[in-house]
């Protein structure tokens, strides 16, 4: 009886939802005339810098008021050039970079080597408080400009030169094969003149050299994007503009999606996802993203550190059920992890289906034996933390305690330890306050190998909150790096991702999708690796 | 009487100073906000370095607090963490925030008093089993629920209403919202309503009025009512501030960027100078309700005077 | 009479049959039983009228003795007392009806419907509702009653008192009042429970005690202030009754039913507010089960799975009639108008 309820509830809504959006399709969607989109949006948490913006919302804006010198492909992932004309290099260490002709900002300003240049001195620069500043780390002088500790010695990296309008040379303080495909992210775009002269003026109303252009921006209510048409670019919007609508809450957006008052929602709420084929039809896109969660562990704790500690993570590892908890609580917007990179970056990007192994597949009896051997857990009790304020991680927490309780016959095993909000749990993973595994998730910068290992498991590495260190993995990462020939480098990683393997490092859990659903205006919506959607090709109507 | 007020005005000092010390050490003790600002990676040490000395994060807690008051009393109440001025997020919030709450005391006043009275006068009758039964309802189903399944019949099914608010955020759009939001006061309304009702209705003065042949009608509004609002109206003076600074849920719901969602997303991001910000002003909110509701009492039992 | 927004109590007294009493009477005991004085001037008032009940004869007895035989023979009393004692009795012995273990869950089955041996079917992680609604009412028992106690009593104590005594104490207690009232919620739990590593409920206790407080406070010292200014308080004390005999025997049960009406329903928000705070991640430490804890986790999938909600919110609906129910009861048990 229950259970028609539910049913019949869900079917009427569908059946209205239909209802409404085909009558009210279009009506006050827009807002404005023409072919504008509204799409949801939350306000960006940090000022909208290039090298300031290190989350989804404020990069879906650098996506589409910037283009840099690469462009990732919205299927591949591919970096291809766009405003490179091309990026030359005999050592790996020395790069060319010779611009297209033609680009423009869309106040007018001609984009130059110097544009570039100087972003990223401004970028890299301590005293601009730059989030994303390391990304220029790999740049020969970022020390001086961006010292560890004390004042910086340098107003500009060493390593940047402007050789003419067109043409600038890049020198890294290391080998890096695979820095000209890290040159499509958000931080590497190039500033127009607009930004240093006027900072404040250009953050209310940011200029720059992508399909669209800002019309307006109200903060922590709307921002209106229009298509520029004078845009040189190849990839010129598809339709004329978009509304992007702040949302309280991601559920609140999928109702007015299903009202009829918004065309694309690219986050569907996790209680929506078994409604979603029903409220939606085909209206909803589920496609890999470049996330990959998985549960970090505390080497700085003796506990996890010692002689079984192997066995015990890698027990653990087999006593969840990743295929259960992906399909019933994440309706398959999740696949099952098999490996610690991510199927967006295709097999010859360094994805190795299965590269995990046994060690990834449930079996109960397995994780018993293997616990058993290495010595039990820790206390006899797991704890996994995780910040309780963002995101649904209670759910699969809880579920991922149930399975590893369930396989090991034990209901207290596995306990989540919820930890209120993400700056102390960031500040008690950073610094070595957590005595238990944790949730780690990752969300790649740029589709490369290197990015899903280096920055987690690296010796001391930015985001190695766990503090694992392998002189084998260092060396391969190193050597890989060094590879000028891709293949050879991608080969050198999967090696380097063998030790993480082998270590159980953390625990792979799955691969996290990104998700839209969309109003009856819409076609060809599509999102990218980075799970933004890709909003020069929607057409509207 | 002019003394009294004047008296309250002046107490309202070291409450003042009080509350802004208690919320200011609170956020304090959450910890460093700083972690929390580069996403899942440690922020550089030399970035978190600067981040910390731009927000005034690494000087000793009772010179952030000097300097924090000093500039709050020449209007500078600081910059969130977005680069946004905590001034201008106030006054985006508190306009929304204070309509929104307007249209909740006003659904509980009136629906609140007129079920009180009704149920207070027909005690145990169909009608007050009936309004005891919508108050259990009230109570044990979440407000996040009621918001939800309300904003999917309504907005949704029927298409009466758009089921967010938008950023104008119009009394018209606010109807809803002040309903859910008041829905649990509203059963305290009712319920503190109907017991003052069902007691004062057997007093001497109320029996005198209705033998001396006073309409119903009149005996219910001038006499019963009247002597039965004092702790309805205690009541309702103490939710003001928490309707305005508690309404997270109803907020985030119906996409309102008011106090409540302001507030809930600064405490979250340790954000010191939005915290502070909010709560000052939602101090002077409760201090003013309560010497408001002190005089009503005067008002509503002329025995009571205040010198 | 019409422009006088207030009937002078003067001009009916002795009219209305009930409000008779002798006020010599008031050091034996039987005052707060007819606590309406009939005159505003003092002046003796006439005999006992014919609604009130006469003092049994002999040792007159206590308005508290009065209202227990009362409430003895009301039934909504009787009921709602053994609804409570059931819901003290599963506190205490939840496998006497729950056979199962509340934290047995299995994946394969979440947001199933009911089955044998599962009435109320399963829930978003496959835990039988059943089992878990049984196994949540000692935590949110405790959670509601314990709190709702500790709030009723700090609240009335320091609201009395500030209604009672006014002046620099009404001044010093209120105003510690608006400072507590200040605290959100939210930044309270989390600066305060964060800390505590206790697994028990005594610190979300505490916590809703703490931040509760004010709000009875609020309410005590309206209902003080207002009883105190009843003719026959004034007349106790023109007697030279001392003032803590006045506040109890004379305006405490005059005061308490407003206490009484938001305590029982503050009861049904308290334990929705444990669910809060266990989902700010500072409330009940996991694998706890409670009412709260499984409301707030069936409430986004309300339209998927409402019978993981129905359940839990139920069992808090019975518990708070119940209180609601025993409230109205002592309430009118202590209104002797009402008789």
């Amino acid at each position: 009886m229950r259970g028609a309820t539910a049913t019949r509830w869900a079917a009427c809504v569908t059946a209205v939802a239909l209802a409404a959006t085909g009558c009210g399709g279009g009506s006050d969607s827009a807002g404005a005339s023409g072919a504008v989109l509204s799409s949801s949006w939350t306000d960006p948490q940090n000022p909208l810098e290039p090298a300031n913006t290190n989350e989804v919302q404020g990069g879906k804006v650098l996506s589409m008021i910037f283009r840099g010198l690469k462009q990732y492909d919205p299927r591949t992932g591919e970096a291809k050039n766009m405003l490179a004309e091309r990026i030359e290099t005999s050592d790996s260490r020395r790069y060319t970079v010779t611009l297209k002709d033609g680009w423009t900002f869309s106040d007018g300003e001609k984009v130059t080597a110097k544009s570039f240049v100087d972003a990223w001195n401004y970028g890299a620069s301590l005293r601009n408080n730059q989030k994303n500043a390391y990304f220029f780390s790999y740049i020969e002088g970022y020390d001086k400009v961006h010292p560890a500790r004390g004042e910086q010695s340098a107003e500009t990296m060493s390593g940047l030169r402007t050789v003419d309008d067109r043409t600038f040379t890049v020198t890294l303080s290391q080998k890096f094969s695979g820095f000209p495909d890290t040159l499509g992210y958000n931080a590497f775009v190039p500033l127009p003149r607009a930004f240093y002269d006027d900072r404040a003026g250009w953050l209310a109303k940011p200029v720059g050299n992508g399909p669209y252009t800002v019309e307006s921006y109200t903060k922590g209510s709307e921002m209106r994007l229009t298509k520029w048409g004078d845009y040189p670019g190849p990839d010129a919007a598809r339709n004329d503009g978009v509304t992007l609508k702040v949302y309280t809450d991601n559920n609140t957006a999928y109702t007015d999606l299903m009202a009829g008052n918004l065309d694309l929602v690219d986050d569907v709420p996790a209680q929506q996802l078994k409604n979603v084929r029903g409220d939606l039809g085909d209206r909803y896109l589920n496609t890999p993203a470049g996330i990959i969660q998985t549960l970090a562990f505390p080497y700085y704790d003796k506990n996890w550190n010692k002689a079984g500690s192997v066995k015990v993570r890698q027990g653990l590892s087999r006593a969840i059920d990743r295929r259960q908890i992906t399909e019933t609580i994440f309706q398959k917007t999740r696949t099952p992890a098999t490996d610690w990179t991510s199927p967006v970056l295709g097999a010859e990007g360094g994805y190795k289906a299965g590269l995990c192994g046994a060690w990834c597949e449930y079996d109960a009896a397995a994780a018993k034996k293997l616990i058993k051997e290495g010595g039990g857990l820790p206390g006899g009790q797991v704890k996994i933390t995780y910040n309780a304020d963002t995101g649904s991680h209670k759910l699969w927490v809880d579920a991922v305690c149930n399975s590893i309780n369930n396989a090991l016959g034990n209901d207290r095993a596995c306990v989540g330890n919820p930890i209120g909000t993400f700056a102390d749990f960031r500040s008690k993973s950073t610094t070595q306050k957590l005595s238990g595994p944790f949730r780690a998730g990752w969300q790649m910068d740029y589709p490369l190998t290197q990015n899903f290992l280096q920055p987690l498991y690296y010796t001391n590495a930015s985001s190695n909150d766990g503090k694992w260190s392998s002189p084998e993995f260092d060396r391969l990462v190193d050597r890989a790096n060094a590879e000028t020939d891709p293949a050879r480098s991608v080969r050198m990683f999967q090696q380097a991702e063998e030790v993480v393997r082998d270590q159980m490092a953390a625990i792979p859990l799955w691969y996290q999708n990104g998700s839209a659903g969309w109003s009856q205006r819409l076609s060809n919506v599509t999102l990218n690796p980075f799970s933004v959607p890709v909003y020069d090709q929607i057409k509207v109507g | 009487m002019g003394r009294y007020v004047l008296r309250r005005l002046v107490q309202m000092v070291p409450v003042f100073a009080g509350a802004t010390l208690l919320i200011f050490l609170m956020v304090n003790v959450m910890g460093d906000p700083v972690a929390g600002l580069c996403g899942d990676r440690q922020c550089d040490p030399a970035t978190a370095a600067r981040l910390r000395a731009e927000f005034g994060l690494d000087r000793p807690v009772w010179q952030q607090y000097l300097t924090y008051m000093g500039n709050v009393f020449t209007g500078d109440f600081g910059t969130a963490f977005n680069g946004q001025k905590v001034t201008e997020l106030m006054a985006t919030a508190f306009p929304v925030t204070l309509r929104l709450t307007i249209v909740a005391v006003l659904i509980e006043v009136v629906v609140g008093v007129t079920l009180g009275v009704v149920t207070g006068l027909r005690r145990g009758r169909p009608v007050d089993t009936g309004v005891l039964l919508l108050t259990l309802v009230v109570i044990s189903v979440p407000t996040f629920v009621t918001g939800l399944l309300l904003q999917l019949l309504l907005g949704v099914e029927w298409g009466w209403i758009r089921p967010s608010v938008s950023s104008a955020a119009p009394f018209g759009e606010l109807l809803l919202p002040g309903l859910v939001l008041a829905s649990v006061s509203l059963a305290y309304v009712t319920r503190l309503t109907r017991t003052s009702i069902a007691e004062n209705r057997r007093s001497d003065y109320v029996r005198t009025a209705v033998a001396k042949g006073l309409p119903r009608r009149r005996v219910v509004t001038r006499h019963l009512l009247r002597n039965s609002l004092i702790p309805v109206v205690t009541f309702i003076g103490a939710d003001i501030g928490f309707l305005m600074g508690g309404a997270i849920v109803t907020e985030r719901i119906f996409n309102i960027h008011g106090v409540g969602f302001q507030l809930y997303q600064g405490i979250l991001r340790q954000n010191t100078q939005t915290v502070v910000g909010f709560v000052t002003v939602l101090v002077l909110v409760f201090l003013l309700c309560n010497l408001v509701v002190d005089l009503l009492y005067a008002v509503l039992d002329p025995r009571i005077r205040y010198a | 009479m019409p422009e006088q927004p207030f009937p002078p109590e003067g001009a009916i007294a002795g009219a209305g049959p009930g409000g008779a009493m002798d006020l010599t009477a008031s050091e034996a005991g039987t005052l707060e039983r007819h606590p309406r004085d009939p005159g505003a001037d003092g002046s003796p008032a006439p005999p006992p009228g014919p609604d009130a009940p006469d003092p049994a004869g002999g040792r007159p007895r206590s308005l508290w003795s009065d209202a227990w035989r009362d409430l003895r023979r009301n039934p909504v009393f009787v009921v709602s007392s053994l609804i409570i004692l059931f819901l003290v009795l599963i506190s205490l012995w939840p496998s006497a009806i729950a056979p199962g273990n509340p934290l047995a869950c299995d994946l394969a089955k979440a947001q199933q419907g009911s089955g044998p041996g599962h009435p109320f079917g399963y829930d978003g992680q496959g835990c039988d509702v059943y089992t878990r609604t049984v196994y949540g009412a000692r935590t949110s028992v405790a959670v509601g009653v314990l709190a709702t106690l500790g709030v009723a009593v700090l609240g009335s104590v320091l609201g009395a008192l500030a209604g009672f005594f006014g002046g620099p104490w009404d001044a010093v207690l209120s105003r510690v009042t608006d400072i507590f009232f200040a605290i959100p919620v939210v930044l309270g739990g989390l600066v305060l429970l964060s800390v505590v590593t206790s697994t028990s409920v005594w610190p979300v206790i505490g916590f809703i005690v703490l931040l509760g407080w004010p709000q009875i406070s609020r309410i005590a010292r309206g209902a003080v202030i207002t009883a105190q200014q009843h003719d026959y308080v004034q007349a106790a004390r023109a007697l030279g009754a001392s003032s803590p005999r006045v506040l109890l025997r004379h305006i405490a049960p005059n005061a308490v039913a407003p206490v009484i009406v938001v305590s029982t329903i503050a009861l049904g928000t308290y334990i929705a507010l444990e669910a809060t705070l266990s989902y700010l991640g500072v409330g009940l430490k996991p694998p706890s089960v409670s009412w709260g804890i499984d409301i707030s986790a069936a409430s986004p999938y309300v339209r998927n799975a409402p019978h993981a909600l129905l359940w839990p919110s139920g069992a808090l609906a019975v518990t708070v009639l119940a209180f609601i129910m025993l409230g109205d009861a002592v309430r009118d048990a202590l209104d002797p108008k009402l008789r």
